[in-house]
């Protein structure tokens, strides 16, 4: 039954809904597909390598209660016996959790995060956890302590980051879902690169208890699928209050599978699209911009009317972004220090260390150049005498950057913009230049610092690389169903354009692995 | 360790004016801890109330407990402070292995509380004490130091951490420097901690047990030229974990600072532990303004901003004004000022307080507790209150003496039972066989006994010298194991030698 891999998440709700097929095969169906193409845990030589670690046992067992669930006739959700693949960064009690970093290895979470609970709670098996940049640092996952993971589409090439695993599973067919986690573009980016949809729920719209902060204030966990329709069923699974998360919103989400069914149906009329100017033109490759084009020409078609919007503050947006995000990021890691869980290294050479020389000496060795150069960045910028300079500073841009945000949803419904400049560059060719790394996330920050929602909805493949492209739709805070109403017109027109999913263009991948 | 030079206290006053600074730390009473579900009783088995926030696991969050912000504008309103519209927690970031995140949620700039005031009694005068803030904060855990000679980090073998006391609620009450306090800058120091803890204690928000570490204070001092109006670099005394070590540290740290000064050498700011054994400071890590916290508001909490409808309904729930509180009570108990004075010195006006609502009569509440109770926590080096004899025990004690059945000698043996933790006032009784033998019979004999042993004696009592007669009432009472009423034994004696 390969052919079960190739199904959406709703196809598959479907399928078990009318009995069609069971939990058990669907989940040992990509847990062969994950055996095929994936390759060895941790090599990163050959295949994919979009897992860290895969639970087949575990995944077998909640794929069974799931069956049993649906025999008796009280399934727990929509999606029960779906299977899904986690990103390493949120805790999974008795599943390992690293968050790409030695730091962590072999730590064994003793509680689930809220995200994780709530999918146990609604049925979905676990297949494993799935490869990131090392504490989510990243647009490539090539600075994982595991490996880098590759992209489906050529494995030569980065599946995005810091969520390359999450989407390049997803896109491998390896999971028909997956969560991932957005500080500046990490679902959305990887999304786009992948010719996978990801979504950036409203900040506060999704718990981030139980998710290993990177940055505090920007972080989300979303939804990475194939489909709109498939992310809009995992939000409405994952979303809405938890008060183990002071910052969790308290309110009902609106319903976002009803938005996206709507979408669906193509009509967009009275829809107004506003394109950022800022967010295009120079540093964009031509065919990520031509299939931008496109897909705003389609929009029209499809009713929506197109305004030009201007966001001028979002120009100093990376910048706020890299002061603000390591600043919280040195506190977060400061935790890391070989006292109570996780990696412990003794210095060499010195008898009876005290705790300060082992807390220096596994965090030297624990935590690699990237997130290094951020604890040294932040640990600056909230220094006495350069707090108001730096921390400070971009504080006062990112309030700047949201009233940018207020003015052009004034005008517009939705922003939409390419999601990344570029489609998937090749492994190793930014490793040497943060700044050319950090690039890479210049139209997704934007959305992180002012804490609205955005999805990534694939938009073709560029003429110059064949390498597929992603265009991203924003939305104010708390309207996420406006994302998945115009993501899944979108979607509409766009399978029509091409006569079937994106990724049926993507190699086959079979022996990848071997 | 060479020992400090000191300058005598006196001669300090002549050259120098004192500065002090009080930052006092109330761990709050709450049944969970400030920012997770795990209860928050004192002596649990180590590590067993914790949880993934108070461990700070990757991914845990905190959530702010409202008891404790509803505690810390208690105190603040009781301190006369304004409270905050709007607030935030910071985080304070700095390594140590007791603390579980490597920073302590606390509050920076924007402190719940701030500027207000409290009223000290010293010797009868009143000093006004100016209350900077009062903000929220969690707890470390604590590092037992195994090995080596002082239980020091320094020489251990291996240090243990208890978490148990990790994300315990804080509030850090700090005062604006006291100025102008010269030789009363001790006993101010002293007056203003204690009533600060009768504070807490009426406001039922903390143990307040100073022994315990529910109330900590740390001494901020400085001296500068007398007269010269300005202030000199401070010290911050730590762990100064009584009322009479808070006198005591202020003391040692004006006299030190004082021959440092004398000597034209110039006082180091740095934190200095206070030794409750040998009454003396002594040098901790240095810490200068440099000592660099990185503060930021903490991310994953929001603004805590009570309403003025609830700030105002916490007002209603505030305990009496310490000062009418003291006028009204010297008043219905007929206390002298002196003895008045000499109970809230002591620190038992509340002990004394709760006495006489058991039943006791005002002046046999003060008794006990000035004279009994206070000698034994004195040789014991502990509070008043941290004795194992409670308001309830001194009062049924008291009542066995008025209704006769204990004479004050029996009761003190009492006393010594509830202290070896015997039972109740009415168990140790009947134990230790202590009533009062009021059986003439039994008496008779032996005022017999004692008269028949002392001839001589008997011979003057019977010549009119009525005054020898204690000499028969010690025998009897020896006899007695002291279990007789003295009185009765005279009268008996008297009527058999009349």
């Amino acid at each position: 039954m390969s052919g079960l891999t190739r199904r959406t998440a709703a196809e598959l709700a479907d399928a078990l809904a009318a009995g069609e097929t069971t939990s058990v095969e669907i989940t040992r169906a990509h847990l062969d597909r994950i055996a095929e193409v994936d390759g060895p845990a941790g090599s990163g030589a050959e295949g994919v390598h979009a897992f860290l670690h895969v639970d087949a046992e575990g995944a077998l067992a909640q794929a069974a209660a799931a069956d049993e669930r649906r025999a008796a006739g009280t399934p727990a959700s929509a999606l029960d016996g779906v299977p899904i693949a986690v990103k390493d960064v949120l805790a999974t009690q008795g599943l390992p959790t690293t968050c790409g970093s030695k730091i962590l290895e072999g730590w064994i979470p003793p509680y689930d995060a809220t995200v994780v609970a709530r999918l146990r709670q609604a049925g979905l098996p676990i297949l494993g956890k799935t490869n990131m940049d090392e504490f989510a640092m990243g647009s490539s996952t090539e600075h994982s302590a595991y490996g880098p993971t590759r992209n489906p589409w050529d494995l030569d090439r980065i599946p995005g980051g810091s969520g390359g695993g999450s989407a390049a599973a997803v896109a491998a067919f390896e999971a028909p879902l997956a969560i991932g986690t957005d500080t500046g573009g990490s679902i959305r980016q990887p999304g786009a690169v992948t010719g996978t949809v990801g979504v950036k729920p409203t900040y506060g719209g999704v718990s981030r208890y139980g998710l290993v902060a990177l940055a505090n204030s920007l972080d989300q966990a979303g939804p990475v699928t194939r489909t709109v329709l498939d992310s809009a069923l995992l939000h409405e699974v994952i979303g809405g209050h938890d008060p183990l998360d002071s910052t969790s919103i308290d309110q009902p989400l609106p319903s976002l599978v009803d938005a996206a069914r709507r979408g669906a149906s193509g009509d967009l009329s009275g829809v107004r699209v506003g394109v950022v100017t800022e967010l295009g033109g120079e540093g964009y490759q031509p065919g990520v911009l031509a299939r931008f084009r496109e897909s705003v020409d389609l929009m029209v078609k499809a009713g929506a009317e197109v305004v030009e919007v201007s966001c001028p503050s979002f120009v100093h947006a990376l910048a706020a972004y890299y002061l603000i995000l390591p600043a919280e990021a040195s506190s977060n890691l400061a935790k890391f220090d070989a006292m109570r869980y996780g990696l412990r290294v003794l210095p060499e050479g010195v008898e009876n260390p005290s705790a300060e020389e082992v807390m220096r000496a596994t965090r030297d060795a624990g935590f690699g150049d990237e997130v290094k150069r951020r604890i040294i960045l932040g640990t600056y910028a909230l220094s006495s005498g350069y707090y108001d300079a730096y921390y400070g500073q971009a504080q006062k841009v990112r309030t700047l950057i949201s009233r940018d945000f207020a003015a052009a949803f004034e005008q517009a419904d939705v922003l939409v913009s390419p999601t990344a400049p570029t489609t998937a560059f090749r492994l190793g060719e930014k490793l040497d230049d943060p700044m050319a790394m950090y690039l890479n996330d210049l139209a997704t920050i934007p959305a992180n610092l002012a804490g609205v929602p955005g999805i990534s909805v694939p938009s073709g493949l560029a003429d110059e690389d064949g390498l597929p492209a992603g265009v991203q739709i924003l939305a104010p805070a708390l309207a996420d169903d406006r994302l998945y109403r115009v993501g899944a017109a979108l979607e509409a027109a766009l399978l029509e354009q091409w006569g079937g999913p994106l990724l049926d263009k993507a190699p086959a991948l079979e022996g990848a692995a071997r | 360790m060479s020992a400090d030079v000191l300058v005598p206290f006196d001669e300090v006053l002549e050259k120098f004016d004192p500065a002090l600074g009080l930052e006092v730390h109330v761990e709050l009473n709450t049944a969970s801890k400030m920012f997770c579900g795990c209860p928050t009783e004192f002596g649990a088995e180590p590590n067993t109330q914790v949880c993934p926030t108070c461990l700070g696991l990757p991914g845990a969050m905190p959530v702010v407990n409202r008891t404790a912000v509803e505690s810390a504008i208690r105190i603040g309103l009781a301190l006369n402070c304004e409270i905050a519209e709007w607030c935030r927690f910071a985080r304070k970031n700095y390594f140590y292995p007791d603390m579980p995140k490597n920073f302590q949620t606390s509050q920076y700039d924007e402190p719940i509380a701030f500027n207000g005031f409290m009223d000290v009694e010293v010797d009868g005068e009143t000093f006004r004490v100016e209350i900077e803030r009062a903000h929220m904060e969690e707890d470390t855990g604590k590092s037992l130091h195994v090995g080596g000679a002082t239980g020091r980090i320094h020489g251990a073998d291996y240090s243990l951490v208890d978490y148990n006391r990790a994300g315990i609620p804080l509030i850090e009450i700090v005062t604006r420097p006291i100025v102008g306090a010269g030789e009363r800058a001790p006993a101010i120091a002293k007056a203003y901690v204690a009533q600060l803890r009768d504070l807490i204690v009426a406001l039922g928000v903390s143990d307040a047990r100073m022994d315990q570490g529910s109330i900590r204070a740390d001494v901020n001092l400085s001296l500068s030229p007398k007269g010269s109006g300005t202030l000199g670099t401070r010290t911050e005394t730590k762990n100064v974990n009584s009322l009479r070590s808070v006198e005591r540290a202020v003391r040692y740290e004006m006299s030190r600072h004082a021959a440092v000064l004398d000597e034209g050498r110039s006082i180091l700011q740095e934190t200095r532990h206070w030794h409750e054994d040998t009454g003396i400071t002594t040098s901790g890590r240095e810490k200068s303004d440099a000592e660099d916290y990185r503060y930021f508001p903490e991310p994953d909490l929001v603004p805590v901003a009570p309403s003025r409808e609830w700030v105002d309904e916490l007002r209603g729930t505030l305990p009496e004004n310490p000062t009418q509180k003291r006028a009204r009570l010297q008043a219905a108990w007929g206390f002298s000022d002196l003895e008045m004075r000499d109970t809230v010195g002591a620190g038992a006006l509340g002990l004394v307080e709760d006495t006489i609502a058991a039943g006791a009569a005002p002046q046999a509440a003060r008794k006990w507790w000035l004279s009994d109770m206070a000698r034994r926590a004195n040789e014991a080096g502990v509070e008043l209150t941290a004795l194992a004899v409670t308001p309830l025990d001194v009062a049924r004690v008291q009542a066995l003496v008025d209704e006769g059945k204990l004479n004050d000698k029996l009761a003190r043996q009492v006393f010594d039972g509830l202290l070896a933790g015997e039972g109740t006032p009415d168990e140790i009784v009947a134990a230790r066989g202590l009533a009062i033998v009021s059986d003439d019979g039994a008496l008779g004999t032996a005022v017999d006994n004692a008269i028949a042993a002392n001839p001589d004696v008997a011979a003057k009592i019977r010549d009119g010298k009525v005054a020898a007669a204690g000499a028969l009432i010690g025998a009897v009472m020896k006899e007695m194991r002291g279990q007789a009423d003295a009185g009765r034994v005279r009268e008996l004696i008297l009527e058999k030698l009349a």
